[in-house]
Protein backbone atom coordinates (compact mmCIF):
# COMPACT_ATOMS: atom_id res chain seq x y z
CA UNK A 1 0.00 0.00 0.00
CA UNK A 2 2.91 2.37 0.54
CA UNK A 3 3.66 2.96 -3.10
CA UNK A 4 6.66 5.09 -3.91
CA UNK A 5 8.08 4.71 -0.44
CA UNK A 6 11.76 5.03 -1.25
CA UNK A 7 13.36 7.71 -3.44
CA UNK A 8 14.74 5.26 -5.98
CA UNK A 9 11.36 3.62 -6.40
CA UNK A 10 9.67 6.97 -6.70
CA UNK A 11 12.06 7.98 -9.48
CA UNK A 12 11.31 4.81 -11.35
CA UNK A 13 7.57 5.36 -11.05
CA UNK A 14 7.92 8.72 -12.75
CA UNK A 15 8.26 7.44 -16.26
CA UNK A 16 11.22 8.97 -18.09
CA UNK A 17 10.32 12.06 -20.04
CA UNK A 18 10.83 10.54 -23.43
CA UNK A 19 8.20 11.10 -26.09
CA UNK A 20 5.19 8.87 -25.89
CA UNK A 21 2.65 8.33 -28.68
CA UNK A 22 0.13 11.20 -28.45
CA UNK A 23 -2.74 8.73 -28.84
CA UNK A 24 -1.99 7.57 -25.29
CA UNK A 25 -3.77 10.66 -24.05
CA UNK A 26 -6.99 9.32 -25.57
CA UNK A 27 -7.06 6.26 -23.30
CA UNK A 28 -8.22 8.04 -20.12
CA UNK A 29 -10.82 10.09 -22.01
CA UNK A 30 -13.90 7.81 -21.56
CA UNK A 31 -13.20 7.48 -17.83
CA UNK A 32 -12.58 11.21 -17.45
CA UNK A 33 -15.76 12.17 -19.30
CA UNK A 34 -17.92 9.90 -17.12
CA UNK A 35 -16.09 10.86 -13.93
CA UNK A 36 -16.32 14.60 -14.47
CA UNK A 37 -19.92 14.58 -15.73
CA UNK A 38 -21.52 12.23 -13.24
CA UNK A 39 -19.20 12.44 -10.25
CA UNK A 40 -17.20 15.66 -9.99
CA UNK A 41 -19.94 18.03 -11.11
CA UNK A 42 -22.61 16.48 -8.82
CA UNK A 43 -20.17 16.72 -5.91
CA UNK A 44 -19.76 20.46 -6.52
CA UNK A 45 -23.53 20.84 -6.94
CA UNK A 46 -24.06 19.41 -3.47
CA UNK A 47 -22.36 22.49 -2.07
CA UNK A 48 -24.56 24.70 -4.22
CA UNK A 49 -27.78 22.90 -3.16
CA UNK A 50 -26.76 23.10 0.47
CA UNK A 51 -27.50 26.81 0.62
CA UNK A 52 -31.03 26.51 -0.80
CA UNK A 53 -34.44 25.25 0.22
CA UNK A 54 -35.02 23.40 -3.06
CA UNK A 55 -37.54 20.58 -2.81
CA UNK A 56 -36.30 18.62 -5.82
CA UNK A 57 -39.07 19.31 -8.30
CA UNK A 58 -40.28 22.92 -8.33
CA UNK A 59 -38.63 25.32 -10.73
CA UNK A 60 -37.85 27.98 -8.15
CA UNK A 61 -36.25 27.99 -4.74
CA UNK A 62 -34.70 30.50 -2.35
CA UNK A 63 -31.03 30.88 -1.59
CA UNK A 64 -30.81 30.82 2.19
CA UNK A 65 -27.08 31.23 2.65
CA UNK A 66 -25.99 29.48 5.82
CA UNK A 67 -29.45 29.17 7.38
CA UNK A 68 -29.61 25.43 6.65
CA UNK A 69 -26.32 24.90 8.44
CA UNK A 70 -27.58 26.83 11.44
CA UNK A 71 -30.76 24.74 11.43
CA UNK A 72 -28.82 21.46 11.35
CA UNK A 73 -26.35 22.39 14.06
CA UNK A 74 -28.59 24.21 16.47
CA UNK A 75 -32.28 23.64 15.80
CA UNK A 76 -32.72 20.12 14.46
CA UNK A 77 -33.05 17.45 17.12
CA UNK A 78 -33.22 14.71 14.49
CA UNK A 79 -29.87 15.75 13.09
CA UNK A 80 -28.14 16.12 16.45
CA UNK A 81 -29.60 12.77 17.53
CA UNK A 82 -28.19 11.12 14.37
CA UNK A 83 -24.83 12.79 14.93
CA UNK A 84 -24.67 11.64 18.56
CA UNK A 85 -25.65 8.10 17.57
CA UNK A 86 -23.07 8.09 14.80
CA UNK A 87 -20.30 9.22 17.15
CA UNK A 88 -21.17 6.52 19.72
CA UNK A 89 -21.34 3.97 16.93
CA UNK A 90 -17.99 5.11 15.54
CA UNK A 91 -16.16 5.00 18.87
CA UNK A 92 -17.30 1.45 19.63
CA UNK A 93 -16.68 0.19 16.10
CA UNK A 94 -13.24 1.76 15.77
CA UNK A 95 -12.00 0.59 19.15
CA UNK A 96 -13.67 -2.81 19.02
CA UNK A 97 -12.79 -3.65 15.46
CA UNK A 98 -9.18 -2.47 15.75
CA UNK A 99 -8.41 -4.35 18.93
CA UNK A 100 -10.32 -7.49 18.01
CA UNK A 101 -8.64 -7.44 14.59
CA UNK A 102 -5.21 -7.02 16.11
CA UNK A 103 -5.77 -9.69 18.77
CA UNK A 104 -6.97 -12.26 16.25
CA UNK A 105 -4.18 -11.34 13.82
CA UNK A 106 -1.52 -11.84 16.50
CA UNK A 107 -3.00 -15.28 17.23
CA UNK A 108 -3.23 -16.19 13.54
CA UNK A 109 0.01 -14.73 12.23
CA UNK A 110 1.72 -18.04 11.50
CA UNK A 111 0.69 -19.85 8.31
CA UNK A 112 -0.69 -23.26 9.22
CA UNK A 113 -3.65 -25.11 7.84
CA UNK A 114 -5.77 -24.17 10.87
CA UNK A 115 -4.88 -20.48 10.82
CA UNK A 116 -5.54 -20.21 7.09
CA UNK A 117 -8.93 -21.85 7.55
CA UNK A 118 -9.82 -19.56 10.46
CA UNK A 119 -8.80 -16.45 8.52
CA UNK A 120 -11.11 -17.53 5.69
CA UNK A 121 -13.92 -18.18 8.17
CA UNK A 122 -13.48 -14.83 9.95
CA UNK A 123 -13.40 -13.07 6.58
CA UNK A 124 -16.61 -14.73 5.43
CA UNK A 125 -19.16 -12.17 6.74
CA UNK A 126 -17.41 -9.45 4.69
CA UNK A 127 -18.68 -10.94 1.43
CA UNK A 128 -22.33 -10.91 2.50
CA UNK A 129 -24.61 -8.01 1.65
CA UNK A 130 -25.33 -5.55 4.44
CA UNK A 131 -29.02 -6.29 4.02
CA UNK A 132 -28.35 -9.98 4.70
CA UNK A 133 -26.20 -9.18 7.72
CA UNK A 134 -28.95 -6.91 9.03
CA UNK A 135 -31.53 -9.71 8.76
CA UNK A 136 -29.20 -12.29 10.32
CA UNK A 137 -28.60 -10.06 13.32
CA UNK A 138 -32.23 -9.05 13.60
CA UNK A 139 -32.78 -12.68 14.53
CA UNK A 140 -29.64 -12.98 16.68
CA UNK A 141 -31.03 -10.08 18.74
CA UNK A 142 -34.68 -11.20 18.69
CA UNK A 143 -35.79 -10.65 22.30
CA UNK A 144 -37.93 -13.81 22.52
CA UNK A 145 -36.49 -16.42 20.20
CA UNK A 146 -33.15 -14.94 19.17
CA UNK A 147 -29.81 -16.71 19.25
CA UNK A 148 -28.45 -14.83 22.26
CA UNK A 149 -31.49 -14.79 24.51
CA UNK A 150 -32.39 -18.42 23.87
CA UNK A 151 -28.79 -19.46 24.62
CA UNK A 152 -28.88 -17.47 27.86
CA UNK A 153 -32.21 -19.09 28.71
CA UNK A 154 -30.82 -22.58 28.09
CA UNK A 155 -27.86 -21.81 30.35
CA UNK A 156 -30.21 -20.64 33.09
CA UNK A 157 -28.90 -17.07 32.80
CA UNK A 158 -32.26 -15.40 32.28
CA UNK A 159 -31.08 -12.39 34.24
CA UNK A 160 -28.68 -11.48 31.44
CA UNK A 161 -31.35 -11.45 28.74
CA UNK A 162 -31.73 -8.14 26.96
CA UNK A 163 -34.17 -6.51 24.56
CA UNK A 164 -31.05 -5.48 22.55
CA UNK A 165 -32.24 -3.29 19.67
CA UNK A 166 -35.42 -2.56 21.60
CA UNK A 167 -33.48 -0.97 24.45
CA UNK A 168 -33.47 2.68 23.50
CA UNK A 169 -30.21 3.81 25.06
CA UNK A 170 -28.26 0.68 24.09
CA UNK A 171 -29.52 -0.10 20.59
CA UNK A 172 -26.75 1.78 18.81
CA UNK A 173 -24.07 -0.20 20.69
CA UNK A 174 -25.65 -3.50 19.69
CA UNK A 175 -25.63 -2.27 16.13
CA UNK A 176 -21.93 -1.49 16.54
CA UNK A 177 -21.29 -5.11 17.56
CA UNK A 178 -23.03 -6.29 14.39
CA UNK A 179 -20.82 -3.97 12.36
CA UNK A 180 -17.70 -5.35 14.08
CA UNK A 181 -18.80 -8.93 13.33
CA UNK A 182 -19.32 -7.87 9.73
CA UNK A 183 -15.87 -6.38 9.08
CA UNK A 184 -13.39 -7.60 11.71
CA UNK A 185 -12.23 -10.41 9.40
CA UNK A 186 -10.93 -7.93 6.88
CA UNK A 187 -9.00 -6.09 9.59
CA UNK A 188 -7.43 -9.42 10.58
CA UNK A 189 -6.13 -9.80 7.01
CA UNK A 190 -4.67 -6.28 6.99
CA UNK A 191 -3.01 -6.74 10.38
CA UNK A 192 -1.56 -10.12 9.42
CA UNK A 193 0.04 -8.55 6.35
CA UNK A 194 1.52 -5.88 8.62
CA UNK A 195 2.72 -8.41 11.22
CA UNK A 196 4.32 -10.67 8.63
CA UNK A 197 6.34 -7.69 7.35
CA UNK A 198 8.10 -7.36 10.73
CA UNK A 199 11.54 -9.05 10.51
CA UNK A 200 11.67 -12.24 12.60
CA UNK A 201 15.24 -11.41 13.74
CA UNK A 202 13.86 -8.64 15.96
CA UNK A 203 11.88 -11.19 17.99
CA UNK A 204 14.82 -13.57 18.12
CA UNK A 205 17.08 -10.83 19.46
CA UNK A 206 14.44 -9.90 22.02
CA UNK A 207 14.10 -13.53 23.14
CA UNK A 208 17.87 -13.81 23.50
CA UNK A 209 17.72 -10.73 25.71
CA UNK A 210 15.03 -12.45 27.77
CA UNK A 211 12.16 -10.13 26.90
CA UNK A 212 8.69 -11.39 27.85
CA UNK A 213 5.92 -11.91 25.27
CA UNK A 214 4.19 -8.77 26.45
CA UNK A 215 7.44 -6.81 26.35
CA UNK A 216 8.07 -8.03 22.78
CA UNK A 217 4.60 -6.89 21.78
CA UNK A 218 5.06 -3.46 23.35
CA UNK A 219 8.54 -2.82 22.01
CA UNK A 220 8.49 -4.49 18.60
CA UNK A 221 4.99 -5.31 17.36
CA UNK A 222 3.15 -2.20 18.55
CA UNK A 223 5.45 0.44 17.03
CA UNK A 224 6.06 -1.54 13.83
CA UNK A 225 2.38 -2.25 13.24
CA UNK A 226 1.75 1.51 12.95
CA UNK A 227 1.20 1.61 9.16
CA UNK A 228 -1.37 -1.22 9.27
CA UNK A 229 -2.95 0.39 12.33
CA UNK A 230 -3.47 3.71 10.60
CA UNK A 231 -5.01 1.96 7.59
CA UNK A 232 -7.40 0.04 9.83
CA UNK A 233 -8.40 3.05 11.90
CA UNK A 234 -8.93 5.29 8.87
CA UNK A 235 -10.91 2.62 7.06
CA UNK A 236 -13.04 1.76 10.08
CA UNK A 237 -13.79 5.40 10.85
CA UNK A 238 -15.00 6.14 7.34
CA UNK A 239 -16.89 2.88 7.20
CA UNK A 240 -18.73 3.63 10.44
CA UNK A 241 -20.05 6.79 8.82
CA UNK A 242 -20.86 5.06 5.57
CA UNK A 243 -22.95 2.34 7.23
CA UNK A 244 -26.42 2.65 5.76
CA UNK A 245 -27.84 -0.57 4.34
CA UNK A 246 -27.34 -2.39 7.60
CA UNK A 247 -29.32 0.20 9.57
CA UNK A 248 -32.26 0.03 7.18
CA UNK A 249 -32.32 -3.76 7.14
CA UNK A 250 -31.99 -4.25 10.89
CA UNK A 251 -34.34 -1.42 11.85
CA UNK A 252 -36.60 -0.72 8.85
CA UNK A 253 -36.98 2.30 6.61
CA UNK A 254 -37.04 4.88 8.11
CA UNK A 255 -35.05 3.49 11.06
CA UNK A 256 -36.05 3.99 14.69
CA UNK A 257 -34.59 7.16 16.19
CA UNK A 258 -32.28 5.17 18.47
CA UNK A 259 -30.57 3.68 15.39
CA UNK A 260 -30.70 6.72 13.10
CA UNK A 261 -27.22 7.79 11.98
CA UNK A 262 -26.08 10.55 9.63
CA UNK A 263 -26.30 8.58 6.38
CA UNK A 264 -29.85 7.44 7.13
CA UNK A 265 -30.86 10.93 8.28
CA UNK A 266 -29.62 12.44 5.00
CA UNK A 267 -31.57 9.81 3.12
CA UNK A 268 -34.74 10.54 5.12
CA UNK A 269 -34.47 14.28 4.39
CA UNK A 270 -33.95 13.47 0.74
CA UNK A 271 -36.95 11.10 0.74
CA UNK A 272 -38.96 13.95 2.34
CA UNK A 273 -38.19 16.11 -0.70
CA UNK A 274 -35.91 18.41 1.28
CA UNK A 275 -33.13 18.28 -1.30
CA UNK A 276 -31.49 21.52 -0.18
CA UNK A 277 -31.42 20.60 3.48
CA UNK A 278 -30.30 17.03 2.72
CA UNK A 279 -27.38 18.51 0.78
CA UNK A 280 -26.53 20.72 3.77
CA UNK A 281 -26.34 17.64 5.97
CA UNK A 282 -24.18 15.94 3.32
CA UNK A 283 -21.72 18.84 3.44
CA UNK A 284 -21.57 18.62 7.23
CA UNK A 285 -21.17 14.86 6.92
CA UNK A 286 -18.13 15.27 4.65
CA UNK A 287 -16.67 17.86 7.03
CA UNK A 288 -17.10 15.57 10.07
CA UNK A 289 -15.40 12.68 8.30
CA UNK A 290 -12.49 14.89 7.24
CA UNK A 291 -11.97 16.34 10.73
CA UNK A 292 -12.31 13.01 12.54
CA UNK A 293 -9.96 11.19 10.17
CA UNK A 294 -7.40 13.96 10.62
CA UNK A 295 -7.66 13.89 14.42
CA UNK A 296 -7.37 10.08 14.54
CA UNK A 297 -4.27 10.10 12.37
CA UNK A 298 -2.65 12.68 14.62
CA UNK A 299 -3.62 10.77 17.73
CA UNK A 300 -2.23 7.49 16.38
CA UNK A 301 1.05 9.10 15.44
CA UNK A 302 1.23 10.50 18.95
CA UNK A 303 0.66 7.27 20.87
CA UNK A 304 2.72 5.09 18.60
CA UNK A 305 5.57 7.55 18.14
CA UNK A 306 6.07 8.00 21.88
CA UNK A 307 6.60 4.32 22.61
CA UNK A 308 9.30 3.41 20.14
CA UNK B 1 0.84 -24.04 28.79
CA UNK B 2 -1.87 -21.56 29.66
CA UNK B 3 -0.93 -19.36 26.66
CA UNK B 4 -1.76 -22.12 24.23
CA UNK B 5 -5.03 -22.96 25.93
CA UNK B 6 -6.24 -19.37 25.99
CA UNK B 7 -5.19 -18.90 22.36
CA UNK B 8 -7.23 -21.93 21.32
CA UNK B 9 -10.14 -20.77 23.47
CA UNK B 10 -10.22 -17.28 21.95
CA UNK B 11 -9.98 -18.59 18.39
CA UNK B 12 -12.69 -21.20 18.96
CA UNK B 13 -15.06 -18.77 20.62
CA UNK B 14 -14.70 -16.26 17.82
CA UNK B 15 -15.14 -19.01 15.22
CA UNK B 16 -18.43 -19.90 16.93
CA UNK B 17 -19.51 -16.26 17.05
CA UNK B 18 -18.99 -16.06 13.30
CA UNK B 19 -20.39 -19.45 12.38
CA UNK B 20 -23.40 -19.94 14.68
CA UNK B 21 -25.56 -17.09 13.29
CA UNK B 22 -24.77 -18.25 9.74
CA UNK B 23 -25.68 -21.86 10.49
CA UNK B 24 -28.87 -20.84 12.29
CA UNK B 25 -29.93 -18.85 9.22
CA UNK B 26 -29.06 -21.67 6.83
CA UNK B 27 -30.99 -24.21 8.93
CA UNK B 28 -33.85 -21.77 9.43
CA UNK B 29 -34.34 -21.26 5.71
CA UNK B 30 -35.69 -24.85 5.53
CA UNK B 31 -37.93 -24.59 8.61
CA UNK B 32 -41.33 -23.20 9.52
CA UNK B 33 -41.73 -20.34 11.97
CA UNK B 34 -42.82 -22.62 14.88
CA UNK B 35 -39.82 -24.88 14.22
CA UNK B 36 -37.43 -21.93 14.38
CA UNK B 37 -38.99 -20.61 17.56
CA UNK B 38 -38.94 -24.05 19.19
CA UNK B 39 -35.20 -24.54 18.63
CA UNK B 40 -33.30 -22.37 16.19
CA UNK B 41 -30.08 -24.36 16.54
CA UNK B 42 -31.44 -27.76 15.53
CA UNK B 43 -30.90 -28.94 11.96
CA UNK B 44 -34.06 -28.89 9.85
CA UNK B 45 -36.16 -32.07 10.01
CA UNK B 46 -36.53 -32.15 6.24
CA UNK B 47 -35.27 -30.21 3.23
CA UNK B 48 -38.50 -28.28 2.82
CA UNK B 49 -38.02 -25.70 0.05
CA UNK B 50 -41.36 -23.87 0.44
CA UNK B 51 -39.62 -20.78 1.79
CA UNK B 52 -37.35 -20.57 -1.23
CA UNK B 53 -40.27 -20.99 -3.60
CA UNK B 54 -42.21 -18.23 -1.90
CA UNK B 55 -39.21 -15.90 -1.79
CA UNK B 56 -38.59 -16.40 -5.50
CA UNK B 57 -42.18 -15.83 -6.56
CA UNK B 58 -44.16 -13.66 -4.11
CA UNK B 59 -41.02 -12.04 -2.79
CA UNK B 60 -39.86 -11.09 -6.29
CA UNK B 61 -36.43 -12.60 -5.72
CA UNK B 62 -36.61 -14.53 -9.00
CA UNK B 63 -36.92 -11.34 -11.06
CA UNK B 64 -34.42 -9.59 -8.82
CA UNK B 65 -31.93 -12.42 -9.25
CA UNK B 66 -31.99 -11.98 -13.02
CA UNK B 67 -31.78 -8.18 -12.73
CA UNK B 68 -28.88 -8.34 -10.30
CA UNK B 69 -27.03 -10.74 -12.59
CA UNK B 70 -27.47 -8.43 -15.60
CA UNK B 71 -26.66 -5.24 -13.70
CA UNK B 72 -23.65 -6.63 -11.82
CA UNK B 73 -22.05 -8.34 -14.82
CA UNK B 74 -22.54 -5.31 -17.09
CA UNK B 75 -21.26 -2.87 -14.46
CA UNK B 76 -18.20 -4.98 -13.70
CA UNK B 77 -17.32 -5.57 -17.36
CA UNK B 78 -17.64 -1.95 -18.44
CA UNK B 79 -15.85 -0.61 -15.37
CA UNK B 80 -12.97 -3.00 -15.95
CA UNK B 81 -12.75 -2.00 -19.60
CA UNK B 82 -12.96 1.78 -19.20
CA UNK B 83 -10.94 1.67 -15.98
CA UNK B 84 -8.14 -0.40 -17.46
CA UNK B 85 -7.96 1.86 -20.53
CA UNK B 86 -7.56 4.86 -18.23
CA UNK B 87 -5.14 3.04 -15.93
CA UNK B 88 -3.00 2.04 -18.89
CA UNK B 89 -2.96 5.48 -20.55
CA UNK B 90 -2.28 7.29 -17.30
CA UNK B 91 0.44 4.90 -16.21
CA UNK B 92 2.29 5.49 -19.48
CA UNK B 93 1.96 9.28 -19.52
CA UNK B 94 5.28 10.55 -18.19
CA UNK B 95 5.99 13.05 -15.43
CA UNK B 96 3.55 15.25 -13.56
CA UNK B 97 0.78 14.93 -16.14
CA UNK B 98 0.40 11.21 -15.46
CA UNK B 99 0.46 11.73 -11.72
CA UNK B 100 -2.03 14.57 -11.85
CA UNK B 101 -4.54 12.55 -13.86
CA UNK B 102 -4.08 9.57 -11.54
CA UNK B 103 -4.51 11.73 -8.43
CA UNK B 104 -7.56 13.50 -9.87
CA UNK B 105 -9.43 10.25 -10.51
CA UNK B 106 -8.26 8.44 -7.37
CA UNK B 107 -9.36 11.41 -5.23
CA UNK B 108 -12.91 10.23 -5.97
CA UNK B 109 -12.38 7.27 -3.59
CA UNK B 110 -12.38 9.56 -0.58
CA UNK B 111 -15.71 11.12 -1.57
CA UNK B 112 -18.57 9.37 0.25
CA UNK B 113 -21.75 8.50 -1.64
CA UNK B 114 -23.69 11.07 0.36
CA UNK B 115 -21.54 13.82 -1.13
CA UNK B 116 -23.01 13.55 -4.59
CA UNK B 117 -26.05 11.28 -4.57
CA UNK B 118 -28.68 14.05 -4.53
CA UNK B 119 -27.41 15.97 -7.59
CA UNK B 120 -26.87 12.59 -9.30
CA UNK B 121 -30.50 11.73 -8.66
CA UNK B 122 -31.58 15.03 -10.21
CA UNK B 123 -29.20 14.59 -13.14
CA UNK B 124 -30.32 11.03 -13.89
CA UNK B 125 -33.94 12.14 -13.57
CA UNK B 126 -33.48 14.82 -16.21
CA UNK B 127 -31.82 12.25 -18.50
CA UNK B 128 -34.72 9.82 -18.04
CA UNK B 129 -32.39 7.28 -16.41
CA UNK B 130 -34.22 6.78 -13.12
CA UNK B 131 -35.95 3.44 -12.58
CA UNK B 132 -33.91 2.03 -15.44
CA UNK B 133 -31.32 -0.74 -15.45
CA UNK B 134 -29.15 1.27 -17.84
CA UNK B 135 -29.17 4.16 -15.37
CA UNK B 136 -28.19 1.89 -12.51
CA UNK B 137 -25.38 0.35 -14.55
CA UNK B 138 -24.13 3.81 -15.49
CA UNK B 139 -24.06 5.05 -11.90
CA UNK B 140 -22.34 1.84 -10.77
CA UNK B 141 -19.60 2.41 -13.34
CA UNK B 142 -19.15 6.03 -12.36
CA UNK B 143 -18.85 5.45 -8.62
CA UNK B 144 -16.38 2.57 -8.93
CA UNK B 145 -14.12 4.02 -11.63
CA UNK B 146 -11.84 5.70 -9.06
CA UNK B 147 -11.15 2.48 -7.15
CA UNK B 148 -10.70 0.52 -10.40
CA UNK B 149 -8.17 3.05 -11.70
CA UNK B 150 -6.49 3.03 -8.28
CA UNK B 151 -5.92 -0.73 -8.15
CA UNK B 152 -5.14 -1.35 -11.83
CA UNK B 153 -3.22 1.90 -12.35
CA UNK B 154 -1.13 1.26 -9.26
CA UNK B 155 -0.21 -2.12 -10.69
CA UNK B 156 0.45 -0.95 -14.25
CA UNK B 157 2.81 1.74 -12.99
CA UNK B 158 5.13 -1.00 -11.81
CA UNK B 159 5.43 -2.54 -15.30
CA UNK B 160 8.92 -1.60 -16.55
CA UNK B 161 9.47 1.14 -19.14
CA UNK B 162 11.64 -1.19 -21.20
CA UNK B 163 8.62 -3.36 -21.91
CA UNK B 164 6.80 -0.50 -23.60
CA UNK B 165 9.95 0.71 -25.35
CA UNK B 166 10.46 -2.73 -26.83
CA UNK B 167 6.84 -2.80 -27.94
CA UNK B 168 7.18 0.64 -29.55
CA UNK B 169 10.34 -0.40 -31.38
CA UNK B 170 8.57 -3.50 -32.68
CA UNK B 171 6.04 -1.14 -34.20
CA UNK B 172 3.21 -2.01 -31.80
CA UNK B 173 0.81 0.93 -31.45
CA UNK B 174 -0.55 1.96 -28.01
CA UNK B 175 -3.81 0.08 -28.52
CA UNK B 176 -2.09 -3.13 -29.50
CA UNK B 177 0.33 -2.74 -26.60
CA UNK B 178 -2.68 -2.31 -24.32
CA UNK B 179 -4.36 -5.59 -25.14
CA UNK B 180 -1.29 -7.65 -26.01
CA UNK B 181 1.01 -6.58 -23.18
CA UNK B 182 -0.51 -4.37 -20.47
CA UNK B 183 -3.74 -6.32 -19.93
CA UNK B 184 -2.25 -9.85 -19.86
CA UNK B 185 0.57 -8.77 -17.55
CA UNK B 186 -1.89 -7.01 -15.23
CA UNK B 187 -4.19 -10.01 -14.98
CA UNK B 188 -3.76 -10.45 -11.20
CA UNK B 189 -4.72 -6.85 -10.45
CA UNK B 190 -7.60 -7.02 -12.93
CA UNK B 191 -8.88 -10.18 -11.22
CA UNK B 192 -8.61 -8.51 -7.82
CA UNK B 193 -10.49 -5.46 -9.10
CA UNK B 194 -13.13 -7.69 -10.66
CA UNK B 195 -13.88 -9.54 -7.42
CA UNK B 196 -14.03 -6.29 -5.48
CA UNK B 197 -16.44 -4.73 -7.99
CA UNK B 198 -18.50 -7.92 -8.14
CA UNK B 199 -19.11 -8.02 -4.40
CA UNK B 200 -19.73 -4.30 -4.25
CA UNK B 201 -22.31 -4.15 -7.05
CA UNK B 202 -24.04 -7.39 -6.10
CA UNK B 203 -24.53 -6.23 -2.53
CA UNK B 204 -25.19 -2.53 -3.02
CA UNK B 205 -28.44 -1.17 -1.67
CA UNK B 206 -28.11 2.61 -1.73
CA UNK B 207 -28.23 3.33 -5.47
CA UNK B 208 -31.01 0.82 -6.22
CA UNK B 209 -32.96 2.34 -3.33
CA UNK B 210 -32.45 5.84 -4.73
CA UNK B 211 -32.95 5.06 -8.40
CA UNK B 212 -35.27 2.06 -8.74
CA UNK B 213 -38.99 2.19 -8.01
CA UNK B 214 -40.82 -0.46 -10.07
CA UNK B 215 -40.94 -4.15 -9.18
CA UNK B 216 -39.64 -5.16 -12.61
CA UNK B 217 -36.32 -3.47 -11.94
CA UNK B 218 -35.64 -4.59 -8.33
CA UNK B 219 -32.17 -5.84 -7.48
CA UNK B 220 -31.64 -8.55 -4.85
CA UNK B 221 -30.75 -6.35 -1.87
CA UNK B 222 -33.65 -4.02 -2.66
CA UNK B 223 -36.12 -6.90 -3.05
CA UNK B 224 -34.78 -8.35 0.19
CA UNK B 225 -35.19 -5.05 2.00
CA UNK B 226 -38.84 -4.95 0.92
CA UNK B 227 -39.36 -8.25 2.76
CA UNK B 228 -38.90 -6.27 5.91
CA UNK B 229 -41.99 -4.21 5.37
CA UNK B 230 -44.06 -7.02 3.86
CA UNK B 231 -43.26 -9.97 6.05
CA UNK B 232 -42.05 -8.18 9.18
CA UNK B 233 -40.93 -11.14 11.26
CA UNK B 234 -41.48 -14.02 8.91
CA UNK B 235 -38.01 -15.30 9.70
CA UNK B 236 -38.05 -18.44 7.50
CA UNK B 237 -38.76 -16.30 4.47
CA UNK B 238 -36.14 -13.68 5.42
CA UNK B 239 -33.61 -16.48 5.89
CA UNK B 240 -34.43 -18.08 2.54
CA UNK B 241 -33.96 -14.65 0.96
CA UNK B 242 -30.60 -14.22 2.66
CA UNK B 243 -29.45 -17.66 1.52
CA UNK B 244 -30.60 -17.14 -2.09
CA UNK B 245 -28.96 -13.73 -2.30
CA UNK B 246 -25.69 -15.01 -0.91
CA UNK B 247 -25.32 -18.25 -2.89
CA UNK B 248 -23.52 -16.87 -5.99
CA UNK B 249 -21.01 -14.84 -3.99
CA UNK B 250 -20.40 -17.66 -1.51
CA UNK B 251 -19.74 -20.13 -4.33
CA UNK B 252 -17.28 -17.72 -5.93
CA UNK B 253 -15.65 -17.05 -2.55
CA UNK B 254 -15.04 -20.73 -1.98
CA UNK B 255 -13.59 -21.16 -5.48
CA UNK B 256 -11.58 -17.96 -5.75
CA UNK B 257 -10.84 -17.18 -2.14
CA UNK B 258 -7.38 -15.75 -2.68
CA UNK B 259 -8.62 -13.18 -5.21
CA UNK B 260 -11.47 -12.19 -2.93
CA UNK B 261 -9.32 -11.51 0.07
CA UNK B 262 -6.72 -9.62 -2.00
CA UNK B 263 -9.25 -7.70 -4.08
CA UNK B 264 -11.59 -6.70 -1.29
CA UNK B 265 -8.81 -5.72 1.06
CA UNK B 266 -7.04 -3.68 -1.63
CA UNK B 267 -10.21 -2.08 -2.81
CA UNK B 268 -11.54 -1.22 0.60
CA UNK B 269 -8.32 0.02 2.11
CA UNK B 270 -7.89 2.83 -0.35
CA UNK B 271 -4.26 3.76 -0.17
Amino acid sequence: MTAAATPSRRRRLFRSNRRVPPTLFLFPVPALVLYVTFFVIPTLQTFQYSTTNWNGYSADYDVLGLANFQRALTGDLLFTNALTNNLKFMVVVVIGQTFLGLLLAVLLVRNTRTTIFLRALYFFPTILSSVSVGFIWKFVYDPNFGVINSTLGALGLDGLKSPFLGAEGQAIYWLAITQIWFHAGMMVVIFIAGLQAIPAELYEAARVDGASKWRQFRSITWPLIAPAMSIVVAYTTIQSFKAFDIVLSISGNPPSSSLDILSTRIYSSFANAEFGYAATQSVLFIAFIAVITFVFRRFLRLIQGSES
Amino acid sequence: MTGKVSRAAILTIYALIVAVPLVVVLFGSFKTTPEIFANSFAPPGSLNVDNFAEALTNGNLGVAFINSTIITSSSVTVTLFIGSLAAYGISRIPGWRGWTLYGFIVLGMSVPVQANMIPQYVQFGSLGLLDSQIGLILINIVVTLPVAVFIMGGFMRTLPDELYEAADIDGSGPWRTYYRIAVPLSAPSIAATATFLLVMHWNDLLYPLLFISSEDNLTLPLALLRFQGQYLTNYPLLFAGVVLTSIPIVVLYVLLQRFFVAGMTNGAVKG
